[in-house]
């Protein structure tokens, strides 16, 4: 059934609708709507699960380890200066191997006070051992958070959803919601028993003092487990097909744009405007950032790539050209544009793309 | 229905966001794709709020703001003295056409809000009216219209305000330079 709704409204009817049965969220924004929707839904009976109000989004992330480690199916969702705080907490989701999924409303760092997209945000979970998503849309944030727990519980390693901040949080579109009876033969009941369950009567230790090579095993595995989380993506057995990359008439590209989030849709009109004129370029969209589609980008045969981001390592420049630059067999620019929430549209693609392709492109797009 | 692109200017506290999600559920009853922006910064009661609205026959994929809209809806006749309005068509909350240059519908919506008691801090609100008008000019049906306010407010607040919409969709006037 078709529905409008904001991508915040859209990812709360998502683990509605996965039956979550634990939430911890303290507000901002731009994500405070998810667990505001969340709170309504439990308060009205139509989402069983347990609401816990917490004074900080430490403690958010703190009662869903809580949750997720007695064998629940928990949920949280942050921003920015929130993700910030929860900081330790993302990690010891990670490295306890629990099936969180967080969705991450992407918002600029400040200071200065800042409530608009950028992705610097979202990359600061890049070393985590979290699986790192990030939508185009609505439609899509629904669909991932969806996928989020399925995966999630399959490689014990937790998920976020990454959405634009305004963009996609608080702009109302048209989003397709499958029936409930769907999204349960997709998503049956976490098993109870992995990765373990604290629960009373059976006393285990987690995160306790151990060997150094425990510690580092444990890195090693999660770095193998991470490796097979685009088989279990592309073979989730959702509704609509899902893969870590979304390739745009990317068949005969000479030149390939690599980006990922909100704009990617406005890009994907300055690259049909292109390929009016006779420019062949493609798009491959980045749906995942961990694990980090390398093979994908190792494939592509083109005569250069252009990568577009929101963020900024200071020091090296753009994160996700780095990576690109690291795997790709063709000459890779960086550009880096939309920091703070600037609003970059369709007509700034045109021209960015035909400087690129000209070879009259800088690194930053101010 | 290609790509059609719309900006309400409204002062904030006059629902100018709620107007676009409206005409964003109306456009989805007719069978199009829509997409309602909300322009978020220092908006505050009595502010000037732009809010953004595209219909389409096909999926929307552009996520930036609207810049160059065909259509502006103006919630205030007292807009045009902060803000510049340019566009093919205007549609105003006025009982004159007020502007010259370009195509105006013209509807009195703080009345319609006046007379059927929506007010909020002493202010009509005149987004539903507001709704209505546009509703009528983007061609949509008032049934469609009316199932999308159902879907946004209840009860008699609902009742209260598909007759609003009612009333401008049949009061607003077209005037051509």
């Amino acid at each position: 059934m078709k529905k409008v709704l904001t991508g915040n409204y859209a990812v709360a009817e998502a683990v509605k609708m996965a039956k979550a049965e634990f939430i911890a969220a303290y507000p901002i924004t731009p994500q405070t709507t998810i667990v505001e929707r969340l709170a309504e839904m439990v308060e009205k009976g139509e989402l069983n699960a347990e609401f816990v109000r917490v004074e900080s989004e430490h403690s958010a992330l703190a009662a869903v380890y809580g949750a997720s480690a007695g064998g629940l199916r928990a949920f949280t969702a942050t921003s920015s200066h929130g993700l910030l705080y929860m900081y330790e907490m993302c990690w010891w989701v990670a490295n306890s191997r629990l099936p969180v999924v967080m969705a991450l409303v992407t918002r600029t760092i400040g200071p200065p006070w800042n409530i608009h997209t950028d992705h610097t945000d979202l990359l600061t979970l890049r070393d985590s051992g979290w699986i790192l998503a990030m939508s185009e849309n609505a439609q899509e944030a629904f669909d991932l958070t969806l996928i989020g727990f399925k995966v999630a519980e399959q490689i014990d390693l937790p998920f976020a959803v990454g959405l634009d901040g305004f963009q996609v949080s608080h702009t109302a579109e048209v989003v397709d919601i499958p029936e409930q009876s769907e999204i349960d033969r997709f998503l049956p009941e976490r098993r109870r028993d992995k990765p373990f369950v604290i629960e009373p009567g059976n006393p285990i230790t987690v995160g306790g003092l151990t060997a150094n090579e425990c510690a580092m095993m444990l890195r090693h595995d999660m770095n193998k487990d991470m490796e097979k989380v685009g088989d279990l993506v592309r073979n989730a057995g959702y509704i609509r097909d899902y893969d870590l990359v979304e390739r745009y008439r990317l068949d005969d590209a000479e030149y390939v744009v690599i980006m990922m989030g909100a704009w990617c849709g406005d890009a994907k009109e300055a690259i049909d405007i292109l390929r009016n004129d006779g420019v062949q370029i493609g798009m491959l969209r980045l749906r995942f950032v961990r694990p980090f589609p390398a093979e994908e980008i190792a494939k592509l045969d083109c005569r250069k790539i252009l990568v577009v981001e929101r963020d900024c390592s200071i020091g090296k420049g753009g994160i996700i050209a780095t990576e690109v630059k690291s795997v790709a067999s063709s000459p890779v620019q960086s550009v880096m544009a939309g920091l703070g929430g600037v609003d970059v549209g369709v007509e700034d693609f045109v021209s960015m793309f035909r400087g690129f392709v000209k070879g009259e492109l800088g690194e930053w797009w101010l | 229905m290609a790509l059609l692109e719309v900006m309400i200017l409204s002062f904030g506290g006059q629902g100018g966001v709620t107007a676009a999600r409206i005409l964003a559920i109306t456009a989805l009853n007719e069978g199009k794709f829509a997409q309602a922006i909300p322009q978020f910064g220092a908006e505050r009661r009595g502010a000037l709020v732009r809010s953004f609205l595209r219909i389409s026959d096909k999926p929307i994929r552009r996520h930036s703001s609207v810049k160059n809209p065909e259509i502006v809806a103006v919630f205030s006749e007292k807009i045009l003295k902060i803000a510049e309005v340019k566009a093919n068509t205007v549609i105003i909350n006025s009982k004159q056409p007020v502007l010259e240059n370009c195509k105006v519908f013209y509807v009195d919506a703080s009345s319609i809000a006046l007379e059927l008691n929506l007010i909020s801090a002493g202010w009509p609100i005149v987004n539903t009216a507001m709704s209505g008008a546009m509703a009528k000019v983007l061609g949509f049906s008032f049934g469609s219209l009316k199932d999308a306010i159902e879907q946004t407010f209840s009860g008699k607040l609902a009742d209260l305000n598909v007759q609003a919409a009612k009333r401008a969709y049949e009061e607003v006037k077209e005037w051509s330079a």
